[in-house]
């Protein structure tokens, strides 16, 4: 027997009381007319999760698809040593522009870290995470990692605390999480058959000793899902990453999928690949590509109602700061840190989240009223919309100005969250003005309509010619109530003969993993 | 023959450091190098060099062929 076989019988029996188990069980998805109630784990929403559940993640923007528009979090890179070799990272790469798990311009001490902690979270009031997600890997550099993090919860207690890590040395660690109170951990997890996690890792540092092939893959993954079951045990919220690597993992991982699931996994994350050659990875020189934003989606979509989905992931550096689609670590360098001082304000923290909260409900309502307004229709048409955001739940960016636009699907049912499309400049530069409008064209070529604050002539007139609707009549209102708004009237123009539905191409995810714009 | 870090290679991520048995790497200006007279090429201590076993970028930590080779403990 194998060990992945092994495991999986053990799984099966430790499972069978397992207090995780309420959580990995409940399933479902999108803000449904019937009840309300059920909507997508990204979208999940206070009424759909038990209680204590529901206060974990409120205001974790990885954990919460609906969070990510109001919380910041922001990433200390205190970990730079790694236990293992991916063949889609590259140690010695770093770029201003790049923002990728991996990569990191200035590593911190576990003092200073907590410095900047306090910095930021004074001037980012939205702040209310913070990991530690390498630039190696978290649990690599045990002392660093929890000795940050220890410092933090003396300093700001208000701050939840959670860590990214491959797995290879969780189990060790398992009972130091718990400890420290760090109620989320994400585990990268990119297949559970060592044969092809032999074509993901070249090889892993275990116990004073390298292991390479599928001795390495198979050591691997015995510890990650060994780790995560003992979390789970815990009851410490765990969210599982997977790159996917079109022809090397993509079909496989439906299989993680289920594993992840029977464990306890609370939510599942799968990202594109992004292997530019100008990164230096493995993968980026031998021509791997990563996957198109249909090919993705097709594979987030067959793994719904397993687990839920994470489709709000920006693939973020180990020093990112601010809202998810809005990176400001740039503003917060060491230097800068080292000569301000400041001090931890609570209370005006505290006032801040009072009104977010108060945003939320708000939203939530807009939401609900609009549905109501096509609950009874009836349609096969399912399309999508990009939404240019700066977040809160508002279209409230100019087109001219997003760094990346928000995708919802729209359709009788309701409105989702499906993904982001990236379209700041990509570690190259220099772009005209054209090729910006172009690239922001193949990223939302899947889209019918993008939803602006407000839209240059030039640009209006390119969008219509590629057959995307710009909007700009709900500007700085909410998104999802606008959304339902405009599909609406798309229905009764359809219905009514005044246009014609027809179906849109692929988009394209980021430059590097460009391959066909449809 | 003990090892040593070409600096040029070296991405500065630390690993190599607290695994060193002889306590024999340390940074300097953002990257790591080793102490000749303490490396014992990890003999007595683990099977396989701990720095080349966990280094991140290849042929970085290398055999220092300009030094003799190390004779174990007196």
């Amino acid at each position: 027997m194998n060990a992945v076989a092994e495991r999986e019988e053990n799984v099966e029996a430790a499972e069978a009381g397992g207090k995780m188990r309420a959580i990995a069980d409940y399933e479902g998805c999108r803000s449904s007319l019937s009840n309300g109630k059920r909507s997508c784990g990204s979208q999940a929403s206070e009424s759909d999760l038990p209680s204590e559940i529901w206060d974990k993640i409120k205001n974790h923007p990885c954990y919460s698809e609906e969070a990510h528009h109001h919380y910041a979090r922001m990433h200390v890179a205190v970990a730079p040593a790694c236990n293992i070799q991916c063949n889609y990272c590259n140690r010695k790469y770093d770029c201003a522009n790049e923002s990728r798990p991996g990569v990191v311009s200035e590593k911190l001490t576990p003092e200073q870290a907590a410095r900047k902690l306090i910095a930021v979270a004074t001037s980012i009031p939205q702040l209310s995470v913070l990991g530690i997600a390498g630039p190696g890997d978290a649990l690599a550099n045990p002392k660093k990692t929890f000795k940050t993090f220890e410092l933090v919860a003396a300093a700001a207690p208000d701050i939840k605390l959670c860590l990214s890590t491959n797995g290879l040395d969780l189990p060790d660690h398992v009972d130091t999480i718990s400890r420290c109170k760090i109620d989320h951990v994400t585990i990268t997890i990119n297949m559970i058959d060592p044969e092809i996690g032999a074509r993901i890792y070249p090889w892993i540092f275990f116990n004073h000793k390298r292991y390479t092939g599928i001795e390495a893959a198979k050591i691997l993954t015995h510890r990650q899902l060994q780790g995560l079951e003992m979390l789970t045990d815990r009851g410490i919220l765990c969210k599982i990453n997977s790159v996917m690597i079109p022809g090397i993992n993509d079909q496989h991982l439906v299989d993680v999928n289920r594993a992840v699931k029977s464990r306890g996994a609370f939510l599942h994350n799968i990202m594109p690949l992004i292997s530019a050659p100008e990164h230096g990875t493995a993968f980026g020189l031998n021509g791997q590509r990563g996957p198109t934003a249909q090919e993705l989606k097709a594979l987030q979509d067959a793994c719904e109602g397993q687990i839920k989905m994470m489709r709000h992931c920006r693939q973020c550096r180990a020093d990112a700061i601010g809202l998810l689609g809005d990176d400001r670590s740039a503003e917060f360098t060491t230097e800068k840190i080292i000569a301000t001082d400041v001090e931890y304000d609570l209370k005006t923290r505290k006032a801040y989240h009072a009104k977010v909260e108060d945003e939320r409900e708000a939203k939530i309502a807009a939401r609900q009223e609009e549905l109501a307004t096509i609950a009874g229709e009836m349609s096969e048409i399912k399309l999508l919309a990009a939404v240019a955001t700066k977040g809160s739940g508002l279209i409230n960016e100019h087109f001219g100005h997003a760094r990346e636009f928000q995708v919802y699907e729209l359709s009788t049912s309701g409105v989702k969250f499906v993904g982001h499309r990236r379209v700041d400049l990509y570690c190259r530069g220099g772009y005209a003005e054209d090729d910006r409008l172009a690239r922001i064209i193949r990223a939302i070529n899947d889209c019918h309509a993008v939803f602006v604050a407000k839209i240059g002539g030039c640009p209006r007139k390119n969008l219509i010619n590629a057959g995307i609707e710009p909007v700009d009549q709900y500007a700085h209102e909410f998104i999802e109530k606008s959304a339902i708004a405009w599909f609406r009237s798309y229905l009764d123009k359809v219905k009514s003969g005044e246009i014609q539905h027809v179906q849109r191409g692929d988009g394209a995810i980021r430059e590097g993993s460009l391959i066909s714009a449809a | 023959m003990p090892f040593k870090i070409i600096s040029s290679q070296c991405t500065g991520c630390s690993a190599c450091e607290p695994l060193c048995p002889n306590v024999a790497i340390s940074e300097k200006a953002g990257t790591f190098f080793i102490e000749a007279k303490k490396c014992t090429e990890c003999l007595g201590y683990f099977d396989e060099p701990q720095c080349v076993a966990v280094c991140p970028v290849e042929n970085t930590c290398v055999v220092d062929t300009t030094l003799p080779r190390y004779q174990g403990p007196a």
